[in-house]
């Protein structure tokens, strides 16, 4: 079965890929229930779609993601305070926050790569552990060198196994499957270029392509529209909006402004002053909800279907602080 | 004879194969102050009677192991990590040298350490160049997947779980030993070169991670060959009964390989320029 995005059908792969942990035999039991289940991770769902739960101990196994009073001390400054939120798969949720608020902070408990001073992340309702193969990553910084000698497939390959072991083999089902992937993410045309000659939403894609070929049940994406024009952010939300739907992956994405992802977020995580609000846009964007988070007096404007948060001292004596269209922070 | 093109064609292409990665890591700066740590290791083993090889390389492993410490994998660290190193054992390979110089009775220490002596190479070492060549090999192979991950992104290569510091100091392992291993053949001084410049030559010429290594192979290791047979040629050449040293004629080749790699380039830029505009920007990708 092919995996076409836009047709919805479910992702059934024609391969399955083996972890380094397992034995022959049960790489080819895998191999055998993958004809008839989507492999998803670290668990397996049944092709009616519920994930199956590991145990009476575990929270819902409804959320990809919980984060519980996570707290984050650096250099002495606090700058997560009791953040808690849950991510639910097939959602698009979008991390807003101006620059400095902490979203890579956050994304770095979320990755593992830091560790709270306080709080838990659960991953599928466990607690996470050190490897947690269910996440996919596209950081901010993009592949700038143009020397690097890696095709675009080639840098989509990598994201099947890059992480383990010993030299890359060759084989068709692995040229199927990044075939396959560049095709979901409409890279076909630059599928041979250079990775480091493409434009910035092209490597956007390749990034995208790559962190989703593991299968994970939930993409991070740090600032992904930063330094792309508008059509090209535009297209990148688009596509990252059909993942989410027909993947049925949680989709977790931070940006300094909210406007442009207005129309296809589910739900937003609003960060200010290292404190966190969850929930639809409708819920969160309120003057009484963020002044909570910021700790003084701001206000919500609707202008024509955008959103301006404004700071106020409250006392008639309103303060512009930017002229950022969508996001005022003091 | 046939040693020199055996060890030289050993070595340049393992330093091939590691330069590939050193290039792709941003870290030829690095990889250019570890020769200069192998020299100072190199001459300090001509004092106390060892071999020079065993210098080079232990000398370059204590040094990538000094760069670790100190901080190279980090990129604000990088540099500072890398002149340190540099400016220190250059300051000791300065004293070691002179002190050969004056207290050894042959002449030509410097000129040995500095621009190689794969020559006069006592069939002892040879084995050991051999075991540390497959060695630097297997390392390379081993961590070939993580290391290319880590040296495009370490985000990426930290949230997948690869160990991203063991996987940087087992590469800074392989390049201590290329290092090394090559010091032998072209002297600590034009070791770079070899270490660098095949893999610089490849790069521009294909868009693969395997042509580029195949590519920096066949290099590296033809012109040790070539360089090899030329200074062979070379005692012929002129007046005096002198030959040319090695490593110059090694470099010579290399540096016009890659002057020949920026031809395909030109040869696909004119065919564009004839093409239709579509074509052209389609070539130019």
């Amino acid at each position: 079965m092919r995996l076409s995005l836009s047709l919805g059908f479910d992702y059934a792969p024609r391969t399955s890929w083996p972890r380094s942990s397992e034995s022959a035999l049960s790489r080819v039991r895998r191999w055998q229930e993958d004809r008839n289940l989507v492999v998803a991770g670290d668990r397996e769902r049944h092709t009616d779609g519920e994930p199956m739960s590991r145990g009476a101990g575990e929270l819902g196994a409804k959320e990809v993601l919980r984060l519980d009073g996570i707290d984050v001390w650096l250099s002495g400054r606090q700058i997560l305070d009791a953040v808690s939120f849950e991510l639910r798969p097939g959602e698009f949720t979008g991390l807003i926050g101006s620059n400095g608020a902490g979203k890579t902070t956050l994304f770095r408990v979320i990755l593992g790569l830091l560790r709270p001073n306080s709080g838990t992340v659960f991953i599928d309702g466990r607690v996470r552990e050190r490897r947690s193969r269910a996440i996919g990553y596209v950081p901010q910084k993009a592949l700038l060198d143009p020397d690097i000698p890696l095709r675009a497939r080639d840098l989509v390959a990598l994201g099947i196994d890059g992480h383990r072991l010993g030299i890359p083999l060759r084989s068709r089902k692995r040229t199927a499957l990044v075939d396959e992937m560049l095709h979901a993410v409409d890279a076909e045309r630059f599928a041979n270029a250079r990775v480091g000659q493409l434009s910035g939403g092209e490597q956007q894609r390749v990034l995208i392509a790559h962190a989703l070929i593991s299968q994970p049940r939930l993409l991070l994406l740090d600032e992904p529209l930063a330094n792309l024009d508008i059509r090209s952010g535009q297209e990148i939300i688009a596509l990252l909006h059909r993942i989410a739907k027909e993947q049925d992956v949680a989709v977790f994405l931070s940006a300094h402004e909210m406007n442009p992802l207005l129309p296809v977020m589910d739900r937003i995580v609003y960060l200010a002053a290292g404190r966190a609000a969850s929930g639809t846009a409708e819920e969160v964007v309120r003057a009484d909800v963020l002044g909570k988070l910021y700790g003084h007096h701001v206000d919500v404007l609707h202008v024509h279907g955008r959103v301006l948060v404004v700071a106020g001292h409250g006392s008639g004596d309103e303060e512009v602080l930017a002229t950022s269209p969508s996001l005022v922070v003091s | 004879m046939q040693v020199a093109l055996l060890l030289g064609g050993l070595v340049a292409g393992i330093s091939s194969v590691v330069g590939v990665f050193t290039v792709l890591r941003g870290q030829s700066f690095g990889g250019h102050a570890l020769t200069d740590v192998s020299t100072a290791g190199g001459s300090g083993a001509l004092l106390i009677g060892m071999a020079p090889v065993a210098g080079f390389v232990v000398g370059g492993v204590v040094g990538a192991g000094v760069m670790e410490a100190i901080g190279v994998q980090r990129p604000r660290g990088r540099d500072l990590a890398t002149g340190i190193v540099l400016g220190a054992a250059t300051g000791l390979a300065a004293l070691f040298l002179y002190l050969d110089s004056t207290t050894s009775a042959t002449t030509g220490a410097s000129q040995q350490i500095l621009f190689g002596s794969i020559f006069v190479v006592a069939s002892s070492t040879v084995p050991y160049v051999i075991v540390f060549g497959v060695v630097t090999l297997a390392l390379i192979c081993l961590v070939y997947r993580p290391l290319l991950l880590s040296s495009l992104s370490n985000d990426i290569a930290r949230a997948r779980g690869v160990p991203v510091r063991v996987v940087g100091a087992l590469y800074m392992l392989a390049l201590a030993l290329s290092v090394g291993l090559s010091s032998l053949v072209t002297g600590t001084i034009l070791s770079t070169a070899l270490l660098i410049g095949p893999p610089a030559a490849a790069l521009r010429v294909t868009r693969r991670m395997n042509r580029a290594i195949a590519v920096a192979v066949l290099v590296g290791v033809g012109a040790t060959w070539l360089g090899v047979l030329l200074a062979y040629d070379s005692y012929y050449w002129g007046a005096s009964q002198n030959g040319w040293p090695v490593s110059f004629f090694i470099v010579a080749v290399v540096f016009v390989a890659y002057l020949a790699s920026g031809l395909p380039a030109r040869w696909a830029g004119r065919k564009a320029e004839r093409a239709t505009p579509a074509q052209a920007e389609n070539a130019a990708r």
